[in-house]
């Protein structure tokens, strides 16, 4: 019955403009820059981790 | 640790997941700043975890799971539920012009900033992310079939506060036959 369910939301064109939707939102945010404290962080981390 | 040379090491490969992971970050948060705190957080966690993650398997889906770990422990612990700039993100950032007169993608984005963050989730993981089932499923701790209605009701709750009636059909159960007819014109149109 789950299945049936899923089938018919797969096939409506509401689902379809949901995710185009929703692959834009995550879209979006995958290409904002990336702040540099990550990969100094990631730097710190590998330094002290050299160090033992 | 002995990894194989075809297995690479994490911690060359975590840079790699930065961006995905702060994408992840936002659409749990909808909050840049609680973003870049709640992957800062993330990092040093997976860093000091690492010895616990079976070399060669999906590294972004162990960080995903750390990162919404903590997000909801964090939430638990604060009982904040939405900050005071919840939605200016999308509002500042997602605010283009709707394509081919179909839903409206700054619409969307405020409807998706109202879902709960548990929905958010769902939706961003098996709608967007392109994650499996099975890897979201993983990633949140919960089973496949979980997932997939968990996915069913966001998408019914989305269409909800976007005045989509056609939800309703989607729904054996729904009684709004009569108003499913309103709003069926604009979103039929792929």
């Amino acid at each position: 019955m789950r299945d049936d369910m899923a089938d018919k939301q797969e096939n409506s064109g509401l689902k379809k403009q949901i995710d185009e939707n929703l692959r834009r939102v995550y879209q979006q945010a995958l290409e904002e820059k990336v702040p540099d404290r990550f990969e100094k962080l990631l730097a710190q981390l590998r330094e002290k981790e050299g160090g033992k | 640790m002995n990894a194989s040379p075809d297995v690479r090491d994490p911690r060359d490969e975590m840079p790699e997941h930065l961006p995905a992971m702060r994408a992840f970050a936002l659409s749990l948060t909808r909050n840049s700043a609680a973003a870049d705190d709640l992957v800062q957080d993330t990092i040093v966690k997976a860093w000091s975890n690492l010895d616990k993650f079976e070399a060669g398997s999906n590294l972004r889906a162990w960080l995903f799971t750390i990162l919404r770990n903590t997000f909801y422990s964090d939430k638990r612990k604060t009982k904040r539920e939405v900050s005071d700039s919840d939605g200016a993100h999308a509002a500042t950032l997602f605010d283009k012009p709707a394509h081919d007169g179909k839903l409206a993608f700054n619409d969307f984005s405020v409807a998706f900033d109202k879902l709960s963050p548990e929905h958010r989730e769902v939706l961003i993981l098996v709608g967007a992310s392109g994650f499996s089932y099975e890897e979201a499923a993983e990633t949140m701790g919960v089973a496949v079939g979980t997932v997939k209605s968990r996915a069913n009701r966001a998408r019914l709750k989305l269409a909800d506060l976007l005045g989509l009636k056609e939800g309703e059909d989607i729904l054996a159960e729904a009684d709004g036959a009569t108003t499913a007819v309103m709003g069926r014109s604009g979103i039929q149109a792929a």
